[in-house]
């Protein structure tokens, strides 16, 4: 596997969730407050994938 | 990576997470139920309070001040805000404009009758020490600046950890807990995942952190650098024995700046302002200005506008980055996920110290990255 696909691999997912949440982060004091639910759940974009961490039986 | 630079990158996650764990832990504790400070007052107070005239005119500001004066003989006024659901006016007095935070006063009058509105304050000793413990650890700037110190060497950890984060998932699926292999395996996997997917909400409330820990220094900067002009005309000469009237300094500052939003004034020689200025601060109306202030400086001797004077970049980031610290910004949904992720941030830092203290007492450790290889 290339380095590049390795990397991909290794920080892809941690990698959108990070813009999402910065996205909500960002979203939610910029924009009004009829968008608050969505830039909320942006920002908590992480907490599925703990649960989903927790969940998985491997 | 190469084996000796993991060993470097672990050497300093190592030691940057020790130094200030004790300290991050105190934060994120201590930062729990501030983060939801107003619910809990209202919990403890639920208490309504009505206005001896609910309908009627509100007072002008020179009666509520003279109010507040005589409610606090021989102190004099520091700064003067306003409730936004609810006609209150509080103003917070002390033995000097320039007196600490400890020996200031407040206290909240009626805007349409001057009285006194009882204070809503159970429970306000314990969030009060809650946040001064969070704040400076009650040693003032010596103390912010410490904690911001202990902030920067966490932001170093953080990153230091996601470098790290690469040679020891390699050969795992993200958010891979290997559950069958040992304890230590386990919790390690877990601080991983929840290290990474949490790092841009840490990074950024430790970053904004650090910049309120930067507060005072900063409000220091701005007033000697963008208020000098202002305050030159007047070195030879003593603070104005009288002021003018704050109700038109305010009406005018006002006027003077359409489309802004009155939200506190600070009075000659306090902290925010120079000693012959008002200082009436406003802030914008639309999301992306609310949370930015600037001031409209009136002369407190002569009522004179001297106009409205933009704060510069390094002032607008203080502003921004006292809403992306506490979470206070997004209603209730934003605020449980901000306690959420907390708590996350609170187990992190636990199984950091868990991880150290098993690798402490294994007899023979072996090298870090043939340790990351077969853990693998």
């Amino acid at each position: 596997m290339t380095d590049r696909r390795t990397a991909w691999r290794t920080f892809g997912a941690p990698l959108l969730i990070a813009i999402v949440s910065l996205a909500g982060l960002v979203g939610a004091l910029l924009v009004d407050r009829g968008l608050d639910l969505v830039a909320g759940l942006a920002v908590g974009v992480s907490l599925p994938a703990v649960a989903w961490a927790f969940l998985r039986r491997r | 990576m190469r084996r000796s630079n993991i060993r470097a990158w672990s050497w300093i996650h190592k030691w940057t997470s020790l130094v200030c764990t004790a300290f991050m832990l105190m934060l994120c504790i201590t930062g729990l139920p501030l983060i939801f400070h107003d619910e809990i007052d209202s919990a403890l107070n639920p208490e309504a309070w009505t206005p001896a005239h609910p309908d009627g005119p509100r007072l002008d500001l020179d009666r509520i001040l003279d109010a507040a004066l005589d409610n606090r003989p021989g102190e004099v006024p520091i700064f003067m805000s306003f409730d936004v659901d609810r006609p209150v006016v509080n103003v917070t007095t002390g033995p000097t404009a320039d007196a600490p935070g400890s020996a200031m006063h407040f206290a909240s009058f009626d805007a349409t009758s001057g009285e006194l509105v009882p204070p809503a304050d159970r429970g306000e000793g314990v969030m009060e020490f809650l946040l001064q413990l969070h704040t400076d650890l009650f040693l003032g700037l010596p103390g912010m600046l410490f904690l911001g110190f202990m902030g920067l060497l966490f932001v170093v950890a953080v990153v230091s950890g996601v470098v790290l984060y690469a040679p020891f998932m390699r050969k795992l699926d993200f958010a891979q807990i290997r559950r069958d292999r040992t304890r230590r395996l386990k919790w390690l996997d877990w601080h991983n995942l929840l290290g990474i997917v949490t790092v841009a909400w840490v990074l950024v409330v430790a970053v904004t952190g650090i910049i309120n820990t930067l507060e005072q220094p900063i409000i220091d900067a701005w007033k000697y650098r963008e208020l000098a002009d202002l305050t030159a005309p007047h070195e030879d000469r003593p603070p104005p024995e009288r002021f003018a009237s704050l109700d038109a300094a305010v009406t005018d500052a006002v006027a003077d700046a359409p489309g802004m939003t009155l939200q506190f004034v600070a009075f000659p020689g306090s902290g925010f302002s120079t000693p012959y200025h008002y200082a009436v601060f406003l802030h914008g109306r639309m999301p992306a200005t609310e949370h930015i202030i600037a001031p409209v400086l009136i002369d407190a001797g002569t009522g004179e506008v001297a106009g409205l004077r933009e704060m510069p970049w390094w002032v607008k980031a203080l502003s921004l980055s006292r809403p992306l610290h506490f979470g206070d910004y997004g209603g209730l949904l934003l605020k449980t996920i901000w306690a959420l992720l907390d708590i996350l941030t609170i187990y992190i830092l636990a199984t950091g110290l868990y991880l150290w203290w098993k690798k402490r007492r294994q007899p023979q450790p072996a090298p870090l990255g043939a340790w990351a290889e077969r853990s693998a």
